[in-house]
């Protein structure tokens, strides 16, 4: 378990890379997003990785540490979802702004001076008109 | 009751803010106003009964709800943090001064978001837990948001884009470093956490390295050090001119969770991790400053300059905190408020410059009709201080920084402080020449043409209650002085610190 949750983490995190240091706007959002997944996994994960132990306090089980999930991460990683939740909705607005007043989906706001290589980019020139 | 009173300048801004967003539908601008002055004179109060109550020696640890500290939340109030509360707020009295004058007409919830975000730079003061700390981190970053963008169209939204990007990004790598701490130690309270990396294994150190090494660079990102600084001047120059002078404050936000950090983490008693990241952080400070003087030489328009000024301090902090002997820390927390204040002057006074030669703009250009000699006089008490010239407080905290500085660093930083000092200093002499000296001549304006719109009193007199503050550091160091040195020495013995939060025990719950 601790293997595919560690690569799901790793190929999140590097798709999200990947997406992030892309130069459309659409996809910085899409990469921002696939990082906050990963972080949230990251930290869900911080807890150790426990099956079928509640984070609360029950009545069947004893109160020693050994019958319960670390119930810290799970509230920390529902404050990171709703944190990134809203960034992601200001991301959106700040890029839709950009695209309406701009003409364009480029993060400078303009398209670079140079063509991209033939076969580079699939989104050439005309992404914003 | 005293005991809640680290409370305030957290919950009374929140509260204020939320009122004032409940007020805006119904009521005109002149209500909100008053609110807004009512909730910031009550947090001045409250900042300067921190500061007195602070200055009595002792570290307060704040259980929030009562729980146990290993539990719950704490808030920590010690010399540090009620330092940089009071600056926020005496920051904050001008820019909504500024702002006041008529911005806040224009900008939608501008009342609101201003102190949401004072609520969050106090709570990322006042916290001693660190997921606490980024939460009050993002409460100030969305704030920041919507006051920087707010009515934005063009080009600022393209600066804006940068800057949430690139915000969203760091704090993205803020949480990766926390989950790993997590996982790594077991605790998120600071003071908790200092015992523990001192007591780490030998086999889990380059672990707690890696994930320690994260945490410095999100909070250098936050402080704009040197490679992570390019969003800064563009974000800065576009914002309106009082939401800039209160962003002045967000770079020392890093640079105080650097400290507080740095002194408790990495102190002398942390062990193999002692001084860790200290002497690259250091070095790209020095180049920090020496690369913002250039931008300052060669800024097309003031608005540049003086974010590159304000990069420029934060580089000189860096330094000052990085060499962490008691002098140069004392020397760096006195420099710290004055760099903040004649920061916010010199964006306030670009705005200024901007009204008054209408279609110039900011840019450094001599074609405007001559502008009055007041502007002028501003202009140049602002870079006199910018610069760290006698007699005002920038040349104080210089000078004793550079008298504290050990031998073995005097070459560098002496040629890296002084020669970014010299650039700063042509940049903002031929700046303020060709501004305010070489006019008239170029162009005659034509009788028909608009009149540019005569600067507000109101505005004038913020930029010169901010100048008032920099000129009273000057004037009288040394109560600043002494507190800044008694705040060195607190922090460079975290023990108590720690004792403090360990000791403190809930009132009404048993443990």
């Amino acid at each position: 378990m601790e293997f595919a949750m560690a690569s799901a983490i790793g190929v999140l995190v590097a798709a999200g890379v990947y997406l992030l240091l892309r130069a459309r706007t659409f996809d910085v959002i899409l990469g921002l997003t696939l990082l906050s997944y990963a972080t949230n996994l990251l930290i869900f994960s911080s807890g150790r990785l426990v099956v079928g132990k509640p984070p609360v306090l029950r009545a069947a089980a004893a109160a020693t540490p050994e019958h319960y999930a670390d119930p810290l991460p799970q509230a920390l990683v529902l404050t990171a979802i709703v944190i990134s939740f809203a960034m992601t909705a200001v991301v959106v607005v700040v890029a839709m702004r950009n695209h309406a007043d701009l003409r364009s989906d480029h993060v400078d706001g303009r398209e670079p001076e140079r063509k991209p290589p033939p076969g580079g980019l699939p989104d050439g020139k005309d992404a914003g008109a | 009751m005293m005991q809640h009173l680290v409370l305030v300048p957290i919950l009374l801004p929140l509260l204020t803010g939320a009122i004032l967003l409940l007020l805006e539908r119904r009521h005109e601008v002149r209500v909100l106003r008053r609110g807004a002055w009512m909730g910031l004179s009550l947090l001045l109060l409250a900042s300067v009964a921190l500061v007195l109550r602070a200055d009595e020696g002792r570290v307060e640890a704040y259980l929030m709800g009562d729980w146990p500290s290993r539990l719950g939340i704490v808030l920590m109030l010690d010399r540090l943090s009620a330092l940089m509360v009071l600056t926020t707020t005496l920051l904050a009295i001008p820019a909504l001064l500024y702002a006041c004058a008529g911005w806040d007409r224009r900008a939608l919830h501008f009342h609101a978001l201003f102190q949401i975000q004072l609520a969050g730079l106090n709570g990322a003061f006042l916290t001693g837990d660190i997921f606490n700390l980024f939460v009050f981190f993002e409460v100030m970053l969305i704030a920041s948001y919507g006051l920087l963008l707010s009515g934005a169209r063009g080009e600022r939204i393209a600066a804006g884009m940068h800057y949430v990007v690139f915000n969203i990004a760091a704090s993205t790598l803020f949480l990766i470093a926390l989950g790993l701490l997590y996982g790594l130690l077991g605790s998120l309270n600071m003071a908790e956490l200092s015992v523990r990396v001192a007591a780490v294994a030998p086999g889990d150190v380059a672990l707690v390295r890696v994930t320690l090494g994260l945490l410095l660079v999100v909070f250098c990102a936050k402080a704009a050090l040197l490679p992570m600084y390019l969003w800064l001047p563009e974000a800065y120059a576009r914002a309106p001119a009082a939401v800039a002078a209160l962003f002045v404050v967000m770079t020392k936000v890093g640079l105080y969770a650097l400290l507080r950090t740095g002194t408790l983490w990495f102190g002398e008693a942390a062990g193999p991790l002692e001084g860790f990241g200290r002497q690259p952080m250091l070095v790209l400070g020095m180049v920090t400053m020496l690369v913002a003087s250039l931008g300052v030489v060669g800024s097309l328009r003031l608005r540049i300059g003086a974010a590159y000024l304000v990069l420029m301090s934060s580089g000189l902090l860096f330094v000052a905190f990085m060499l962490a002997t008691p002098g140069t820390i004392a020397a760096g927390l006195y420099y710290l408020p004055h760099s903040c204040f004649a920061g916010a002057a010199m964006f306030l006074i670009a705005h200024i410059v901007q009204r008054e030669r209408g279609r110039a703009g900011d840019r450094v250009l001599p074609t405007a009709p001559p502008m009055p000699a007041v502007t002028g006089v501003v202009y140049l008490l602002a870079a006199v201080a910018l610069v760290g010239l006698p007699p005002l407080s920038g040349f104080i905290g210089k000078f004793l920084l550079l008298g504290e500085v050990p031998d073995a660093d005097t070459g560098w930083v002496y040629a890296a402080v002084l020669g970014s000092s010299l650039l700063a200093l042509i940049g903002l002499s031929r700046t303020g020449s060709r501004l305010f000296w070489r006019t008239g001549r170029q162009e005659v304006r034509e009788p028909w043409e608009e009149e540019p719109p005569r600067v507000r009193g109101q505005e004038l007199a913020a930029t010169m209650l901010l100048l008032g503050y920099v000129v009273a550091m000057g004037l009288l160091p040394a109560p600043v002085l002494r507190y800044a040195t008694a705040t060195a020495e607190q922090l460079l013995q975290p023990a108590e610190y720690v004792h403090q939060v360990r000791d403190t025990l809930p009132q009404r719950r048993a443990p």
